[in-house]
């Protein structure tokens, strides 16, 4: 008997496993229409591979996964793609997500498929294939792909499989009568599953000692095979991973890290059942165990249910009576959530479809005051003060919440559980999580724009600055070319202004360095003012034909001209002298 | 099919707000009938005088604010505050003495800051100090203990109670006297066991004083049905009992004249346990961790002794349990419990790293 460690907190909700466990796991009429969404599991949804009239025999891919976290879906039965649209699914929002139906033909013909014998002999590679293209993700909770979880990379050795088979929500008794009816098949799986892990030190199956029937029924197959099976006593959340994790082994996953840092593997047992139906009989995950009871429900019992089965089938075969129930719940009392009609299909993380009479869980009654009784820290399981979250959560003070650990809340509802002032915890801490999720996605936007808009600003004082220094120079070359020719003295430049307009000099000299220059623009001078006093000349010679107004400013630009032309002269005279 | 929609959980414990304060009335009753066992009919009609002016109070208030008066009446809070306050009041007091703290508790103490549950002081020890410090002859005249009755003398019949509560009749002599924490208080110059053997509140008691010892364990016995239906933990009595004891014992001084007195009297004497399991167990005004409860049970027990020992006052738990519930906020904020996957406990004023 390996030792077990105590979770803080938890509660004892009234168990209600015994209804549903009268008789064994059953199997339901085929339905007349199967929807299978695209999005079962956490990552990206499926994408169909098939077309809408297309014939489709049990078993066959019907969408391809997207990406490595994602899988394939398979024709849970033989029959006609009848549509490929949004519908209905189960979601606590009632979303319409993506979906493909197929009309059974009522054969239920399987496509040819063939498991392997001896998968010892398999690369863990081949295995993680064979898993993934059976398109099986978690089966408890959350529905992660399992080929993912299952291969964690080199540098994460993994040294403790955990197969959970806990059942700590009550009333859901999926796990316990696959356990009890399919025991050698399950302990099968978890040694394919040891086999891809290569052979982890320490394989647990974690279980609550309310279900002696299955302890039993494991012990036979589990001998001299290494895999030891530990239960311990009933409490929820037991079932939680990271409490879980912490019963068997006395170690806590730090907060924001996953199981396998700590060389950890965890996974539900109805997976462990699916992982072998894959491997050594080559089956894709297209049907599960799902239990259902609940005093509105006549039957209660659980059955291999087809994925993509309408709850509305499951109901209206266990004596349903909608008049009588307050309300249909998919999984457990604790966690599960409220369907908002029965149209919705089973999906591969379904256990339990729930349909409890009013006076198993009545309405709501109003919520009082809080009185910070405490009675929710002592019940949670992860050690948070759900009474401050609360007061919190109400102000809206996402510091505080975030200093009080909010993000480690595992949502599991024992503080609403045991509130007596009726207070839905659960749903205050739900909001104020997407509020700060949204106020941190705000955050990295805003500070995208900030960094925008700075970024542009300064490339705007940059070209203003550019712009300037262009200015500047433009001004100095005007300044050099009034002041360089011939009457520094014309206009009475400050100091400043006077070195500039020398040193303006300088460079101009400096340019016209050679004599052979001087000499060629010298000429190219006394050329260009002969031609200019020709027509000054004529044109003085019109105007004084004419007898214009102008000849005394003409006669005096004649003159200019003449004298320019006679200065250049006498410099070329000097230079060539 | 349409169903309806609701959030997670679906399941429900029982225990409900109304049950926890029932449960905390039904706990009071030991130590209410070692009251009148020991002090006569006076603490009875305190507390039902109190119960009713309380009722009144609160549907009065819950009215005004447009609330319903049916709901919050029927989570039995105001009950409890004056219950609770009747049963520290003085047996025999003047009517207008109860009606003064009850109103003061319940309207000014609890509903003007916004009623159950936002009330930042206990409502009862509010009403308490109220009328202590407006009314100090009427409160530290206490009835005489069973015991220490003159010969041929009773407590009071409940018709007589009555009258000297509503009809300012004054009761017969040697019916009214000192507690032994005030008596004790005023025969300094005496070693210990010189007022043990002279004074006989002391010499007629067995363990503490005489009357008193048994109101405490009636109220030990409540609180700790209390523990046992998880009503609340044990960290806020254990700290003030715990305090209380460590710092009587440190300050024995084997009985001297300037002893301020031993830890079994400091126990059993005065409001001990009923603040220890009623009154600092207020969850509303107390700190909220456990161990918050503990720090704020052990500032609880210090204050007792600290106001006992050196303050004007006999008795403290009043004085002391508001000093508390000013310190309770500053508690909370450096006692969060270490949650999973954090190898720290946090402070409530942290803020997220980057």
């Amino acid at each position: 008997m390996s030792q077990t460690w105590v979770t803080p907190g938890g509660v004892h909700p009234p168990e209600n496993k015994h209804q549903s466990l009268t008789q064994s796991i059953g199997v339901l009429p085929l339905p007349e229409k199967l929807v299978v969404p695209l999005n079962q599991h956490i990552g990206a949804p499926a994408i169909p591979c098939v077309e809408v009239g297309q014939k489709v025999l049990k078993g066959e891919v019907i969408a391809k996964a997207a990406g490595t976290v994602s899988i394939p879906m398979h024709a849970p039965s033989s029959g006609v793609v009848s549509a490929i649209e949004h519908r209905p699914i189960a979601h606590a929002s009632g979303m319409l997500a993506p979906c493909i139906e197929i009309t059974t033909d009522g054969e239920d013909r399987w496509i040819a498929h063939e498991g392997v014998d001896d998968y010892e002999l398999l690369a863990p590679r081949k295995l993680l294939e064979i898993i993934a293209n059976a398109g099986i993700s978690g089966m408890g909770g959350a529905g992660f792909p399992s080929a993912v979880k299952l291969n964690p990379g080199r540098q994460r050795p993994i040294h403790t499989l955990i197969v959970n088979a806990t059942e700590c929500e009550p009333y859901i008794t999926a796990d316990d009568s696959a356990i009890r009816e399919r025991a050698a098949e399950i302990v099968e799986g978890i040694k394919i599953l040891s086999a891809i892990l290569d052979h982890p030190d320490n394989i647990f199956i974690g279980i609550e000692d309310n279900k002696p029937e299955a302890i039993e029924a494991l012990a036979p197959h589990v001998e001299g095979t290494g895999i030891s099976v530990v239960s311990f006593p009933t409490k929820y959340p037991s079932g939680g991973e990271k409490q879980l994790i912490y019963i068997l082994t006395g170690k806590e996953i730090p907060s924001g890290k996953l199981p396998a840092d700590l060389g950890m593997v965890c996974i539900n047992i109805g997976t462990t059942y699916a992982i072998k139906r894959a491997v050594v009989n080559g089956e894709p995950l297209i049907s599960r165990v799902t239990t259902v009871t609940g005093d509105a429900a006549g039957v209660q019992r659980n059955y291999e249910t087809l994925i993509g089965t309408p709850v509305s089938h499951l109901l209206a075969h266990s004596a349903f009576d909608e008049k009588a129930c307050s309300r249909v719940i998919m999984g457990g009392p604790m966690m599960g959530f409220t369907l908002p009609s029965a149209d919705v299909p089973i999906v591969k993380t379904t256990n339990c479809i729930l349909a409890p009479s009013y006076a198993e869980i009545p309405d709501d009654e109003p919520a009082q005051p809080c009185i910070r009784c405490g009675m929710c820290a002592e019940a949670c399981p992860v050690s948070l003060l759900p009474q401050q979250l609360f007061w919190y959560s109400q102000a809206q003070d996402h510091e505080r919440l975030e200093a009080h650990n909010l993000f480690d809340c595992i949502e599991c509802g024992a503080c609403s559980y045991v509130c007596p002032s009726n207070i839905p915890l659960v749903q205050y801490y739900r909001a104020s999580k997407s509020e700060i999720r949204k106020a941190r996605a705000e955050k990295v936007k805003s500070d995208h724009a900030r960094e925008r808009f700075e970024f542009h600003k300064l490339r705007m004082e940059q070209a203003e600055r550019e712009k300037e220094e262009k200015r500047t120079a433009r001004r100095e070359a005007a300044l050099q070319a009034s002041a360089a020719p011939s009457n520094p003295s014309s206009s009475v430049p400050s100091s400043s202004a006077a070195d500039i307009i020398a040193a303006a000099q300088a460079r101009a000299a400096a340019k016209q360095a050679t004599p052979e220059q001087q000499q060629a623009q010298l000429e190219r001078t006394i050329a260009a003012a002969e031609q200019r006093l020709i027509v000054a000349e004529q044109k003085l010679a019109e105007a004084i034909e004419k007898g214009s107004a102008n000849q005394s400013v003409l006669s005096a630009a004649v003159e200019n001209t003449r004298q320019k032309l006679e200065q250049a002269k006498a410099k070329l005279a000097e230079l060539t002298a | 099919m349409a169903f309806k929609q609701v959030t997670s959980p679906h399941a429900h414990s029982a225990q409900k707000t109304s049950n926890v304060m029932q449960l905390v009335l039904l706990a009071t009753v030991p130590g209410l009938v070692a009251l009148t066992w020991q002090f006569g009919w006076g603490s009875i009609i305190n507390v039902l005088l109190a119960s009713i002016t309380a009722v009144v109070c609160e549907a009065a208030i819950v009215h005004l604010r447009g609330r319903s008066v049916a709901f919050y009446l029927s989570d039995y809070s105001a009950l409890v505050t004056a219950v609770l306050l009747g049963i520290a009041l003085p047996p025999l007091a003047p009517w207008w003495v109860i009606v003064v703290g009850t109103v003061f508790s319940i309207v000014i103490a609890k509903q003007l800051y916004g009623g159950l549950g936002y009330n930042p002081f206990n409502p009862a020890m509010v009403g308490y100090v109220v009328v202590l410090i407006s009314f100090p002859i009427q409160m530290t005249t206490w009835v005489t203990p069973l015991a220490l009755l003159p010969e041929g003398v009773s407590h009071p019949g409940l018709i007589e109670s009555l009258h000297i509560v509503f009809g300012g009749y004054t009761p017969a002599d040697g019916v009214t006297g000192a507690t032994p924490l005030d008596s004790f208080k005023h025969s300094s110059g005496l070693l210990v066991d010189q007022i043990y053997q002279r004074d006989p509140l002391f010499a007629q008691g067995i363990w503490a004083g005489a009357g008193w010892e048994w109101v405490n364990l009636g109220f030990l016995l409540g609180g700790l049905l209390l523990i046992a239906k998880r009503i609340f933990t044990w960290h806020g009595p254990v700290g003030m009992l715990g305090a209380l004891a460590l710092m009587s014992a440190l300050f024995w001084d084997s009985g001297s004249s300037t002893s301020p007195g031993s830890p079994v009297m400091h126990l059993l004497s005065g409001a001990t346990m009923l603040g220890a399991f009623f009154i600092l167990t207020d969850p509303v005004s107390s700190a909220v961790s456990n161990r918050g409860r503990l720090i704020y049970g052990i500032l609880i027990g210090l204050l007792v002794f600290i106001i006992r020992a050196w303050g004007n006052y006999p008795d403290a738990v009043a004085f002391a349990v508001l000093l508390a519930n000013f310190a309770a906020p500053f508690i909370d904020n450096y006692t969060l419990p270490r949650t999973y996957g954090h190898t720290d406990r946090r402070r409530a004023t942290e803020k997220e790293e980057g």
